[in-house]
């Protein structure tokens, strides 16, 4: 066996999680339903789709890496394996009906059904409860993989959480992160570490960082902001910033996935057709762009909240390393880069003052994933941060 | 200027009026005025009306000549502006020299067309009684608040705003509006009245909620809100409305005192929104405002579904607001 080329490989600083999953793999308390938690970026999906392309390895050990079973799960063609990724801002229930009524089928041609929710905390409730249904009285060849932040009910419904094994996966300590970009990626060493320590253990974020130069200036922005906190009317002109910024990421992000999706469906749909039945099949056609266009629309808010919720942590990483300062804690900083400024308002404010703005950017965080408009949560949030 | 018009005209019945503008609402209240004037100096006095853009010479003539049994005249000539080429001299003549017992009212929409005409009527010394359209918010205001006023009632700023805001920019409904309020109510005009008349609208609701919520009436806010909630206004765009209220005044204090039309292009807002949040800054301390963006945004959560009961969440953040601005920070 070779760790280094296998389906978990990439799986960077769990040797629990991975020993789990290889037995299960093999045999060994193999179940029906598995829920991967963790952090953001500590590599739920990773997990699961390497679980997956384990669980369809036509070779030995399982997990080979390199079977037609392990490639095409891993190249994500594989016909038994399906992917649940929501594109706005939840998973919509007709989605999960569909594919767990594809899931009971038998397998084609591996050894498994297997049906991947990457973010099952964005089921809608009645999504849930079709999945539930499958859940509990699964067929004989069919596995769940099921991925949320945590196991708390909030994430995910207890009724499901109950029947699924868990394997709970650490925030990769950021010396792993860059030890990943330097041998995987080819990422300068220095600006490695400096990138892996600023995404605070999120692989993917880390990669984007040190490949994208507009990632890294947003970053810089964002880094300037405590330092532009200069009045009440400043708190409201970076706001906007801040949102405009996301905007344009998050545009940046779907505007070419949005042209060409309605390009495609324009020509499936035949558009411009004459004749018999053209206005009815117009009318349809007029429908399901409608129909793409909302879809679009939810996507768009999503990736847009992302966006920003990258900037708070980033935020959050300041006030933090300036906490870490006034504490004298012997841990490294988030912000490397950022450490003259952290420095200075460590010498400042008190802690208490860095603790309540800590605290102010957690609410917003969650302000905003409870559906505050992001604009009033981020201007609360920077009048608590002038203030103190 | 020594015209013959001026030399004749009696102070209270001039000789030639011209009513300037196409605002239809003041171009026929100068029309009742006048004849109301005539009619109080003589109550036979005969009001007749003609179109300028259909009216021969020799009509005109016969119109303004001496009655044979005197008393009191008004010839009101409208659409001035289409008045026929030859008709125009005719007219002159007779502005030069004017029958003291007749008073010509002539109407002109003021525009390009016949401004000729329009422009030697005021040169020959005629009485103008402006009539143009109301473009400016703050002159709409100035409208409301004066029609209270010739009512005999009286009405705030939020008032007049409140009722611009629900029964829109058309002056004859607006004075409509004014004159049942006036009836209804005896006079007194508030924030109150006005949500309690033209409930239903939603900006006017939650615009009337914060207004008076961010000015400090906490009173009015909370009667507002209930006639807001009462006919069904969703809560969702009030508590956007409470946090546009703050986000307002808190960027309007921030810069400064200074000329509102100056200050709109680098706020980005209208002047008379800006005039508003200046007085409604009054009483604000910067931490006062913070606690008040922070009980916003924990509204906006509330009234999307995280508070069981939404309206309890509204009326908890006008009580916040009279908070944070009395005394700062909770
Ligand atoms: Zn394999």
């Amino acid at each position: 066996m070779l760790p280094s080329v296998d389906v978990f490989a990439h799986l960077t600083g769990q040797p629990g999680a991975v020993e789990t999953l290889r037995s299960a793999a093999a045999g060994v308390g193999m179940t029906h339903a598995w829920l991967f938690t963790g952090p953001a970026g500590s590599g739920r999906s990773v997990a699961a789709r390497a679980f997956a392309a384990a669980l369809q390895c036509v070779s030995e050990p399982k997990g080979c890496g390199v079977c037609t079973g392990c490639h095409t799960v891993q190249t994500g063609s594989h016909p038994d394996v399906r992917f649940v990724v929501p594109e706005g801002l939840s998973i919509p229930v007709a989605l999960m009906r569909e594919l767990v009524l594809r899931s009971a089928t038998s397998p084609a041609s591996g050894r498994w059904q297997v049906l991947v929710v990457e973010d099952a905390d964005r089921l809608t409730e009645a999504a849930g409860n079709a999945l539930l249904k499958a859940v509990e009285e699964p067929p004989e060849r069919t596995v769940f993989l099921l991925c949320a932040p945590s196991d708390h009910p909030d994430d995910i419904p207890l009724t499901i959480r109950s029947r699924c094994r868990v394997v709970n996966l650490r925030q990769p300590a950021a010396e792993a992160v860059a030890e990943l970009l330097v041998s995987r990626d080819g990422v300068d060493p220095a600006l490695a570490t400096l990138v892996a320590a600023a995404a605070q253990g999120h692989v993917g974020r880390a990669r984007r960082l040190a490949r994208d130069p507009e990632a890294r200036a947003r970053r810089a922005a964002v880094l300037g902001v405590p330092r532009q906190l200069s009045g009440i009317g400043a708190c409201f002109d970076l706001a906007s910033g801040l949102i405009a910024s996301a905007e344009v990421e998050a545009d940046a992000a779907t505007a070419q996935s949005d042209a060409s999706e309605r390009s495609a469906m324009e020509t499936a749909l035949g558009a411009g057709g004459t004749g018999k039945g053209a206005a009815g099949a117009v009318r349809g056609a007029a429908g399901q762009l409608k129909e793409l266009e909302r879809r679009q629309k939810s996507r768009s808010t999503r990736a847009q909240r992302d966006a920003l919720d990258r900037a708070l942590l980033d935020l959050a990483g300041f006030y933090r390393d300036v906490l870490v300062q006034q504490w004298k804690a012997p841990v490294a900083p988030v912000h490397e880069d950022a450490l003259p400024m952290t420095g200075a308002a460590a010498q400042r404010w008190t802690k208490e003052s860095t603790l309540r703005r800590l605290e102010s950017i957690m609410e917003c965080r969650a302000a905003i994933e409870a559906n505050v408009k992001p604009r009033i949560a981020v201007e609360a949030m920077l009048l608590r941060l002038w203030q103190g | 200027m020594g015209s013959v018009v001026s030399q004749v005209a009696s102070p209270k019945l001039p000789p030639v009026v011209l009513v300037l503008g196409d605002e239809e609402l003041l171009v026929s209240r100068a029309i009742a005025e006048t004849t109301a004037q005539a009619k109080a100096a003589d109550a036979g006095a005969e009001v007749r009306e003609f179109d300028a853009g259909s009216l021969l010479p020799g009509e005109l003539a016969e119109l303004l000549s001496p009655s044979l049994f005197g008393g009191r005249r008004v010839a009101v000539l409208k659409n001035g502006q289409d008045a026929k080429k030859d008709l125009v001299p005719v007219i002159m003549a007779y502005v030069a020299d004017p029958d003291p017992e007749v008073t010509l009212l002539v109407t002109h929409a003021g525009g390009a067309k016949g401004k000729a005409f329009g422009d030697s009527l005021q040169k020959a010394g005629a009485t103008v009684v402006p009539a143009v359209k109301i473009a400016k918010h703050k002159d709409r205001i100035d409208f409301v608040t004066g029609e209270f006023r010739r009512l005999g009632g009286k009405c705030g700023a939020d008032a007049a705003e409140a009722l611009l805001e629900a029964v829109g920019h058309d002056l004859r409904e607006l004075a409509a509006a004014c004159s049942q309020l006036v009836a209804d109510t005896g006079g007194r005009i508030d924030l109150a009245t006005v949500a309690r008349y033209y409930r239903g609208k939603a900006e006017v609701s939650g615009f009337s909620v914060a207004d008076a919520a961010v000015a400090g009436d906490t009173a009015a806010a909370l009667e507002a809100l209930h006639w807001a909630l009462h006919t069904g206004v969703d809560p969702v765009p009030i508590a956007d409305a409470l946090a546009d209220g703050v986000r307002t005044v808190a960027r309007v204090a921030a810069a400064g005192r200074g000329n509102a039309y100056q200050m709109a292009a680098t706020l980005g807002m209208p002047a008379w929104k800006i005039e508003k949040a200046q007085r409604q800054a009054r009483g604000w301390s910067p931490d006062g405002l913070v606690s008040a963006m922070r009980a916003a945004a924990e509204c906006n959560e509330a009234v999307k579904g995280g508070s069981e009961d939404r309206a309890y969440a509204i009326e908890r953040t006008i009580f916040a607001f009279a908070k944070a601005r009395q005394g700062g920070p909770r």
